[in-house]
C-alpha cells in the first residue's frame, strides 16, 4: 500500500483581467514566497522540496518551454523541475504518483498563466483542433461549449433562466470573494438580455480572461506532519479521455466525466457522491456546464441538471462557493484553483465563504473542446 | 532512489525517422510507434491502464494536441498525463511513467513523445525559448559554437576538430546500422578533411555536418509493474534510477559556476547512491542526448566523470564505436536523428533494446547488464536514467 499524501498549503494571486505590471515569473514569486512563509521550508539547492512541477502552457505564454523562466523562481536551480502541459489538477495526479513512488517526499506546485497576453483566447483554443477537417470549420473551444450546450438543452430541457441562475449566483459568490476581486453583480434580467456568444452561450454564461497564479505543496504522510497541522489528504484522483472528433461523440454523455470520477471515487472508496462532500468546486467554463458536470460526478440525477437547479441543488451542497470558474481563472489551471479553494475549505482558511466543519471536498477541471477531457480529485481534512 | 515498487520496460516502439514524413500526419506518425510497442509486449491497447504523451507545442503550433492525438495514442477512455520540458520531454516522460507505475496508481503505462518538426520551424521555436527582454536578440536557437570554441581553447585547434569529426563519423557509421535512424551518410574516416573544409558553417567552428538533424518522429515505450513486466517479456530492461537536474535559464544567475556543471553534478550523484565507482566499466553502454558532435566530445567528460584529454582519448582510439571498449551511441545517435519531443525517450528506448537484446543490427557485441541514458534541453538540462539487466534489490 501507497503511503498518503497532503496538501500542505495553498497560495494563490488574486484572478484579474489583465496584470499587466507583472511577469508571469513575478505571479509565481508572490505565491512560492507565500508558500515558504507558511511552510519554512528551504527552497535553496541542496532543498527539502524534492520536486517542482509547474502548470503553464506554451501557447498561452507565446514562450517554448514556458517552464524554462521557472526553474530559478521554483528554487530549482540545480534540481527537479517539470511540467504538466494539461488540464492544472494535473500536477496533483502526478506530484501524488511521485510522492507515492517513493522517489519523492515533498512536491512544489505552480501554476500560473497570463490569459491576457493573447490577443483572443479563442485563437489559442483554436489551434487545439486538427489542421485538415476541424480547424478549417473555424471551430474553437467556445463554439465547440456552444455546440455541447446544444445538446444538453435537447436532452436536459435546460433553458435560458436557469442559466442566468447559474450566473448570478456565481457572481454574488464570488463578490464574497477576495481572489476574485473585479468580479460584480449582475442581475437575472442583465444576463437574460447579454449578447450571445455561441447559441445558447452568452456573454454573461462565460468566464472570464484572466491571470493569475496558483501554488501548493504536497507531502509523503510522514513529513506532512511537520510542516503543517493542517494537512489535508489527496484520497483520490481519476482522469478520462473521450474522443476527439465530435462525430464520434455524444456531446451530452459526459462520457469522460462520469469514467474520471467512478476511477475517483474507487480510489477514495466513495460510494455516494450525492452525500459524501461538504464542498464541491467544478470547473464551469459556460454556465451550461454547472448541471451538466454536477450530473456527470452524481451529484444530482441524470437528466435532472435543470431541475436541481431550479430547486436550489448548487446551494444545498455548496458548489462552487468560491464564484467557480465562472468568476475567472485561467482556463489551463481551472481544476487547480477548484482545488487549492476545496483546499483552504477542509484547512478552514475560506474566509467568508467557509463551510462550517467541512471535512470532505470534491475539486474537478476539464479541458479541451466540450469537455473531452475530464480530471478528478477527492480531498479530505487531516 | 527509494521505490514504492519496481517497474520494467517492456515494449519499445519508433516510427521511421525522416526530415520530412509527408505520407503521415501527426496521429499515424504516433501510431506507428505505439503498434510497435504493443507488438513487442505482446499487448493490445485495451491492456493498457494510463497514457503519458509529450512535445513541444510551438513547433507544431498545436494547442493541447493530446487531445487531437488521442485518436491514436490509444488514450480513448483512458486516464492519461502530459508532460513536457523541453529537449529532457522524453526522458520526463520515461521519468513520470516510472512515477505512475511505482506510485501502484497503474499497472501497465504507455509513455509517447513525438514531434514533427517538418510542419514548422524549429530554430525559431527554440530562438522562442529566450526570455522576451533579456535573452531573444543574442538566442540562436540550438545552434551555438561555443562547446568548439572550448574545445579548440583548451586542446588546439588541429586535434579538437579531427576529434569532432571523428565522432561525427563513428556516429553516422552507427546510423547506417539503425534502419529508422534519419540522416545515413556512409560517411568513411577518409572523408575528414573534406568535410572539415566543406560542410556549410553554421556558427563559429559549428558546421552543418556537425550538428543534430531536425526530424519528424515519434517514440512509444510501455513501462510495467515488476509482476507484469515477468509477464510480458523474457527480459524487461529494468528502471534503476534517474535523476533531474534542470537550471535557470541566464547562466550567472547564481555566481560564476561553469555553465555546464549540471551533467557532472548529476552524473556525479546518480553513480554515488547506486554505488558506481568507474562508470566506463560498470556501464555496458551509453546513449546519449548529443546536439552536436562537438558537445558529444565534450559532455564524455562530463557523464564519465572524466579528467584531463581521457574522453578525446575515447574517440581518438574508437573507444566510442559500438564494437568499442565503452561504446557511445549504437543507436546513431542525436546527430542521426532528433524529433525534438521524442529525442530523449529514444535515447531511453535505445538503452532498453540493448539490454533486452533487441537491438537487431547495432545491437552492441557484449552482454549489457548496465546502460545509461541521457537527455538535454532547455538552458544546459540534464536527465540521466539508468537501466539495468537484472531486477533492481
Amino acid at each position: 500500500m501507497a503511503r498518503r499524501v497532503a496538501i500542505c498549503a495553498v497560495a494563490q494571486t488574486t484572478y484579474q483581467r489583465s496584470k499587466w505590471d507583472q511577469r508571469f515569473q513575478g505571479m509565481a514569486l508572490d505565491v512560492v514566497e507565500s508558500l515558504q512563509q507558511q511552510t519554512g521550508l528551504d527552497f535553496s539547492q541542496h532543498r527539502e522540496s524534492g520536486m517542482s512541477i509547474s502548470v503553464s502552457d506554451d501557447v498561452f505564454d507565446a514562450r517554448t518551454i514556458s517552464d524554462n523562466p521557472m526553474t530559478d523562481v521554483l528554487g530549482a536551480h540545480f534540481g527537479c523541475e517539470e511540467k504538466v502541459a494539461q488540464e492544472g489538477a494535473q500536477a496533483l495526479y502526478y506530484g501524488l504518483a511521485a510522492i507515492q513512488s517513493g522517489h519523492v517526499d515533498v512536491v512544489l506546485v505552480l501554476g500560473h498563466c497570463k490569459e491576457s497576453q493573447a490577443a483572443s483566447r479563442n485563437m489559442v483554443t483554436h489551434v487545439a483542433f486538427d489542421p485538415f477537417y476541424t480547424r478549417p470549420v473555424g471551430l474553437d473551444f467556445c463554439a465547440a461549449a456552444g455546440l455541447q450546450a446544444q445538446a444538453y438543452a435537447a436532452r436536459s430541457g435546460i433553458g435560458d433562466e436557469h442559466l442566468a441562475k447559474v450566473v448570478v449566483r456565481a457572481r454574488e459568490n464570488a463578490v464574497k470573494n477576495p481572489l476574485t476581486p473585479e468580479v460584480v453583480k449582475v442581475s437575472r434580467e442583465e444576463v437574460l438580455s447579454s449578447p450571445m456568444l455561441a447559441d445558447p452561450i452568452r456573454e454573461l454564461h462565460a468566464y472570464p480572461v484572466s491571470d493569475g497564479a496558483v501554488g501548493m505543496i504536497l507531502a509523503a504522510e510522514e513529513r506532512a506532519k511537520n510542516i503543517t497541522k493542517r494537512p489535508v489528504w489527496i484520497n483520490g484522483v481519476g482522469n478520462c479521455m473521450d474522443s476527439f472528433f465530435f462525430g464520434d461523440r455524444d456531446l451530452a454523455s459526459n462520457f469522460a466525466l462520469k469514467k474520471a470520477a467512478a476511477i475517483a471515487y474507487k480510489r477514495a472508496g466513495i460510494t455516494e457522491p450525492r452525500t459524501a462532500f461538504d464542498v464541491i468546486e467544478l470547473s464551469d467554463q459556460y454556465a451550461y456546464q454547472q448541471p451538466m458536470w454536477a450530473e456527470g460526478l452524481g451529484i444530482c440525477d441524470e437528466g435532472g441538471g435543470p431541475a436541481w437547479i431550479h430547486a436550489g441543488g448548487p446551494e444545498r451542497s455548496n458548489v462552487n462557493l468560491s464564484g467557480g470558474m465562472l468568476a475567472g481563472n485561467p482556463l489551463i489551471l481551472g481544476g487547480l484553483v477548484r482545488a487549492a479553494e476545496a483546499a483552504l475549505q477542509l484547512m478552514g482558511k475560506a474566509g467568508e465563504r467557509q463551510v462550517r466543519k467541512a471535512r470532505t471536498a470534491l475539486a474537478h477541471g476539464v479541458m479541451g473542446p466540450a469537455g473531452q477531457f475530464h480530471t478528478v480529485a477527492v480531498l479530505e481534512r487531516g | 532512489m527509494k521505490r514504492n515498487r519496481n517497474v520494467g520496460i517492456t515494449g519499445v516502439g519508433q516510427s521511421v525517422f525522416s526530415s520530412h514524413r509527408e505520407e503521415v500526419n501527426q496521429p499515424e506518425m504516433i501510431h506507428e510507434a505505439v503498434a510497435e510497442a504493443l507488438d513487442q509486449s505482446g499487448l493490445r491497447i485495451d491492456d493498457i491502464d494510463c497514457v503519458v504523451h509529450g512535445n513541444m507545442e510551438l513547433f507544431e503550433m498545436v494547442h493541447q494536441p493530446d487531445l487531437w492525438h488521442s485518436i491514436a495514442t490509444g488514450a480513448y477512455g483512458k486516464e492519461t498525463l502530459r508532460v513536457t520540458t523541453g529537449g529532457t520531454t522524453g526522458t520526463t516522460l520515461a521519468c513520470a511513467a516510472d512515477h505512475l507505475v511505482s506510485s501502484g496508481l497503474h499497472d501497465v503505462v504507455l509513455a509517447i513523445g513525438l514531434e514533427k518538426l517538418q510542419e514548422g520551424h524549429a530554430t525559431g521555436g527554440i530562438t522562442n525559448m529566450a526570455d522576451p527582454l533579456w535573452g531573444r536578440q543574442l538566442q540562436t536557437g540550438a545552434l551555438t559554437g561555443m562547446a568548439a570554441a572550448e574545445l579548440i581553447a583548451e586542446f588546439g585547434a588541429e586535434r579538437a576538430r579531427r576529434a569532432s569529426m571523428k565522432y561525427r563519423i563513428i556516429m553516422d557509421q552507427h546510423a547506417m546500422k539503425n534502419r529508422k535512424a534519419h540522416r545515413r551518410l556512409r560517411l568513411q574516416l577518409d572523408q575528414m578533411d573534406d568535410l572539415a573544409a566543406n560542410s556549410p558553417a553554421l556558427v563559429g567552428e559549428l558546421r552543418m555536418i556537425h550538428m543534430c538533424s531536425q526530424s519528424d518522429g515519434a517514440c512509444a515505450l510501455i513501462f510495467a509493474s515488476e509482476e507484469k513486466a515477468k509477464q510480458f517479456c523474457k527480459q524487461p530492461a529494468w528502471i534503476k534510477d534517474h535523476i533531474t537536474v534542470h537550471r535557470e535559464e541566464m547562466f550567472c544567475l547564481f555566481g560564476d559556476e561553469p555553465y555546464l556543471a549540471t551533467h557532472r553534478y548529476a552524473a556525479e550523484k546518480l553513480y554515488k547512491r547506486n554505488g558506481i565507482k568507474d562508470p566506463r566499466k560498470e556501464i555496458d553502454v551509453f546513449e546519449m542526448y548529443d546536439p552536436s558532435s562537438w558537445w558529444g566530445v565534450q559532455w564524455l567528460r562530463d557523464f564519465l566523470l572524466l579528467e584531463g584529454d581521457e574522453h578525446f582519448k575515447m574517440v581518438e582510439n574508437g573507444d566510442i564505436a559500438i564494437d568499442g571498449a565503452f561504446p557511445v551511441n549504437p543507436s546513431g545517435g542525436v546527430i542521426a536523428s532528433n524529433p525534438i519531443g521524442a529525442t530523449a525517450m529514444v535515447r531511453v528506448a535505445e538503452a532498453a533494446l540493448q539490454i533486452m537484446g533487441k537491438a537487431g543490427d547495432h545491437q552492441v557485441p557484449k552482454e549489457v547488464k548496465q546502460a545509461l541514458a541521457s537527455g538535454f534541453g532547455g538552458t544546459m538540462w540534464t536527465v540521466l536514467f539508468l537501466l539495468t539487466r537484472d531486477v533492481p534489490r
